[in-house]
Formats: structure tokens, sequence, C-alpha cells
């Protein structure tokens, strides 16, 4: 169970471009839940993932992971509980290290690095399984540099590194948003397998609405810093890709508005 | 015969200084000018110890352990207090450059007729020949020259050999990771700044031990031998590369190191025997670095080919 107590989170304080990215969150996601959260630019549903994951410390309020408390902790030792997967393919593996090596990396998260080596050959079995379930051939390229595979590839791969452990939360950060159609589909797929298979807890941003509509079983969506919509189980059923449409112009024409009465654009977030 | 072999021996000697460039720069990523100066320390740690009476083995591993704390510095000025790397570098190798003069007392220490690492092996050497003298191929060679060849070989091999199993255990192949993408790192549970501290460790270390060999070969420590250091241990790395190309494996890359020293070292000797003069030598090395930078990339656009294995994508930082 993930649960943030009055999170506050604003970049450049005191600034013009000051932006209050996160406004007193408080929010509960139940363990095996698997949760959408999209919103206009700005809004806060990245900022909202990094403040769970530590990219930065949060100005107020507590965060926590089941019973441990994750404020204070730095990024690097949140992710003994916290698997996460980036938007930009190339982020979440080592190029230059074979796709065995990322995933023996990814198999010892949050332990101890010590002098043993790293790739076990009994462990290599248990990845070429993995690889396989992917179903795009990775199986037979253990030894090859990950760097030379597509961002597809890449982006599935480290979906399965992200998940290796079963980590108690996987965080997803638009993660089909840099992937052609295709690759976008496979991964949204693996996603869904990994997720119902290991009964994962899940928090994923989209941009997309369809995948908004059709995925998860609780949807977010964050205006201003702050969860706007709240809707799980049935409630989620009704709104369908359209209608999410129609609620980003909405908040869309409320950010336009304040803008032109306020008179300023904050062009990190436009 | 004697100038081969002696370049060699050369080559091989800051092939140890290639290796700790390798893992800073290569590995880690990581700009670090300390080189400079702890290579200086090296020599001058190792010069004053064994000038004191020690045992030459046991004062060439305290001068790689000085180096070890040279590379701490700059790593704790750089993830501690968040100094610019390049910076934290230029900081440490400029303090250093007193220090070293607080080591030797003086600018420069003379070591002739002091015993080195490579003494033992020149005593098997003389038993074995029966003389002061090796015949090579039909011609002499003293056998100081061929001892120090033998040993520097013996000691870059161990140290690449020791790379090669450290690279690929839990913590070596996070440092490699680290280097390639720290946000990586970081998801996976391992602190970068930690990483940072440990590979500036161990290169500057291996720099270090390369300082107190390369003292121990020219029989001199001085306070200015480590001037353009970083760029000489570059060379090998970069030239190594040239000849494997981006995407080669550890075991080769690691090799390509060796073999790009030496080579280095031979280019060196044949622009020195054109008529360049030795203090021309950084120029030389500034330029042969330059040309193995440039031709690459020139021969892939004027011929539509690709002289090296292509690129890893999403290569260096590319996540940063």
């Amino acid at each position: 169970m993930l649960r943030l107590e009055g999170v506050s989170k604003t970049f450049f304080p005191g600034t013009l471009g000051e932006v209050r990215a996160l406004r007193s969150v408080d929010l509960e996601l139940a363990t095996g839940s698997w949760t959408i959260v999209i919103g206009t630019n700005g809004s806060g549903k990245s900022t909202l993932q990094s403040a769970v994951s530590g990219a930065f410390p949060v100005d107020h309020g507590r965060i926590w992971i089941d019973d441990i408390e994750l404020t204070k902790r730095p990024e690097h030792a949140r992710a003994r509980w916290i698997g996460r997967v980036f938007q930009d393919p190339f982020a979440g593996s080592a190029p230059s290290l074979t796709v065995a090596e990322n995933l023996a990396l990814a198999e010892r998260r949050g332990q101890r690095r010590g002098l043993r080596q790293l790739i076990r050959s009994s462990s290599r079995a248990r990845w070429r399984d993995a690889l396989a379930e992917i179903g795009l051939g990775l199986e037979s390229r253990l030894d090859d540099p990950i760097g030379l595979l597509s961002g597809g590839q890449r982006q599935a791969i480290t979906l399965v590194m992200a998940s290796l452990t079963r980590p108690r939360l996987l965080l997803l950060d638009e993660h089909t948003a840099a992937l052609d159609p295709r690759s976008a589909e496979l991964v949204i797929a693996l996603t869904r397998r990994i997720i119902e298979r290991d009964g994962l807890t899940a928090l994923m941003v989209t941009h997309s609405m369809s995948q908004a509509a059709s995925l998860g079983d609780r949807l977010i969506a964050m205006h201003r810093g702050r969860p706007w919509l709240d809707v799980q189980g049935d409630a989620k059923q009704i709104w369908r890709a359209e209608r999410l449409h129609e609620l980003f112009s909405e908040m869309r024409r409320e950010d336009r508005f304040d803008d032109a009465t306020v008179g300023i654009v904050v062009p990190a977030y436009r | 015969m004697t100038v081969l072999l002696s370049t060699i021996a050369l080559g091989l000697v800051l092939a140890l200084v290639g290796y700790g460039v390798y893992l800073s720069f290569r590995v880690l990523q990581f700009p670090d000018l300390t080189v400079d100066g702890s290579f200086t320390l090296g020599a001058a740690t190792a010069a004053a110890l064994m000038l004191a009476g020690w045992d030459p083995f046991t004062a060439t591993a305290i001068a790689a352990l000085a180096g070890a704390l040279a590379g701490l510095a700059t790593a704790l000025m750089a993830t501690r207090l968040g100094i610019e790397g390049i910076l934290a570098g230029i900081l440490s190798m400029t303090a250093l450059y007193s220090i070293n003069l607080r080591v030797m007392g003086r600018s420069n220490l003379g070591l002739v007729g002091v015993s080195t690492i490579f003494s033992p092996a020149d005593a098997l050497v003389r038993r074995l020949a029966g003389g002061a003298e090796v015949m090579l191929w039909g011609q002499a060679v003293p056998s100081d020259v061929v001892a120090q060849a033998v040993t520097a070989l013996a000691a870059v091999l161990v140290v690449a050999a020791i790379l090669w199993w450290f690279l690929r255990t839990e913590l070596g192949s996070a440092l490699r990771a680290g280097g390639d993408n720290p946000r990586m790192i970081r998801a996976l549970g391992v602190s970068h700044e930690w990483l940072v501290t440990l590979g500036l460790m161990l290169g500057n270390a291996l720099v270090a031990a390369g300082g107190a060999a390369f003292a121990q070969l020219n029989a001199f420590a001085d306070a200015s031998m480590g001037i353009g250091i970083v760029v000489i241990g570059l060379a090998s790395v970069i030239i190594g590369r040239a000849l494997v190309g981006q995407a080669a494996a550890l075991p080769i890359l690691l090799a390509s190191v060796l073999v790009g020293s030496v080579l280095f070292r031979m280019l060196v000797a044949i622009a020195i025997r054109t008529g360049l003069e030795p203090n021309d030598l950084r120029m030389i090395t500034a330029v042969v670095v330059l040309i193995v930078l440039v031709v690459p990339g020139l021969f892939t656009r004027l011929t539509g080919s690709k002289l090296l294995s292509p690129r890893a994508k999403g290569g260096p930082r590319a996540a940063a």
C-alpha cells in the first residue's frame, strides 16, 4: 500500500516562475491496485511519481509504503521497494552492458552489491523464460549489449527488470509515450500481463486517453497539483476515452483562464 | 632492440595510467583531472619511501593508497559538496602540486642505485643470462631493460586480470552501469555517489601506481612529471578503442588499453626519431590523440562506411 499525507512541492519558490506542482496531496493506493494518472501538462502527475520515487525531497507531507516511511530516504534507498519504468525507453537500462547483465543488476535491486560474480549460470534459464514471455525473440540475445536493441525492445526489458523482484510498488511514467504505436501496444500488453500475474501495486501516468479508459482499476485526473477526479471500480467504467477528452478540454480552459488573469505563462510547463 | 624493449616497458608502465583513466573517463564517464596530480603523488610517495629505506613493493603499494586518497578527495568534492566534477579534479590537482613538493621535500628526487620493483627480475635475468647482457635475436640487450619489460608486462597483466574479474562482479557491474546511466542505477538501488567515490579511488590508485613505477623506471621523481599525463592515459584508451571499436566485449576493451599504450609510445618514439625533441612530447601526445579522435568520424563522412562498430544507443548520460 502506498500512502501520501499532505504532500506539497513547489518549484522555483518566490520567483516569477513559481510552480506549485503538488498542493497538499492525500492519497492511498490499496495493495494490488492499478491506478492510472492523467492530467494536463504541469498538472503534477509526473511530480507525484517523482515525489514517491525520491527524485527530489518534498516540501511538506509524508510518504509511506506499507509501514515504511520513505519521506526522508534517498532515491536509491527507496528502490528496494519501488520498480520504475521511465518515459525515455533508453533511460531504464545501461547500454554498454549486456541484456543478461542488466537483468542481473535488476535482480539484485535494493541488495548489497558485493564481489560475487554478477552473472550466475543458474539465473540464465529464468531470464530466458522471462524474455521469451515478451515474445520478441529476445531470449536469444542475452549476451548482446542492450544498447544495440530498439527502443521498444529496451522498454519491454526495462519493464521486466522493474518487476523482476516483485516490488511493492511499480511506477510507470508515460512509459509508452516515446514508442511507435506497435511497440507501445506490445509494451502495454506486457504491462497488463505482468501487473495481473504478480498482483503488483502500480501507479501509471499516461497521456493516452484510450489507455486511461481501458487499463487499471482506478483513475485519477490531476489538475493544478491535486487529484481532481478520483474514480474506481464501476465508477471508472463510465469514463470512456471521449468523456476523458471532454474533461481535458475543461481543465485546459480553466488553465487558460487562469493564465490570462495572472498574465504569466510558465515556460517550463507549456 | 634495446630501444624497442625500453619503449615497450615504458608503454606497459603507462598502461597502468591508461587503466586508471579508463576507469574514470570511460567506465564512470567522469572527466577526472586529479590524474595529473596523483601520478606525481605516486612517484613522489614511492621515491620518498624508498629513499627512506622502504622495500620498493611496499612503497609502491603505499603510493597507490595515496592515489586512492587523492581520488577520494575529488569524489567527496563532487558528490558531497556539489562541485562540478572537472573543477573538483582541477582543485585536487592544484592542491596535489604543493602536497607532492611536501612529500619529496624538494622539487625532485633521484633514485639511482636504489633497489626498485624491477630489481628482483633484473637479478633473475642476470642469473639466467650469466651476465649483465642478454642476447635477443642476435643483439645484446642490458639485463635491466629486459627486467623492466618483463616486470611491467607481468604487473599490467595482473592489473588487467583483476579489472576483468572486478568489473564483472556485482559491484564492478554496478560501477559500469552507473557510468552508463546514473538514473538507472539509482532506480535499481545503488547510490551513484558511492560508485563515483569507488571509481575515482580505484582509478587514481592505478594512476599513482603507474607514477610509482614510472619513477622507478626512470630513477627519478619530479614535481612536474605529471603534467599532461591525463592525455597520455587517454591516448592509450582512445587508440585502443579505435582499434577494437565501440561495442567490443570487456576483455577486448581491457586488452586494447594495454596495446593502445604500447602503440602510443611507439608512435612517440618514431616522432622523436624523425627529429622532434623530447620537449615536444606533450604536443605530439595532443596531436596523436586529436588524430585518433577525428579520423574515424572523418572516414565515415568521406566513405559513408563505419570504421568502428556501431555505437550503443542511448549512450553516455543520455538519461542523466
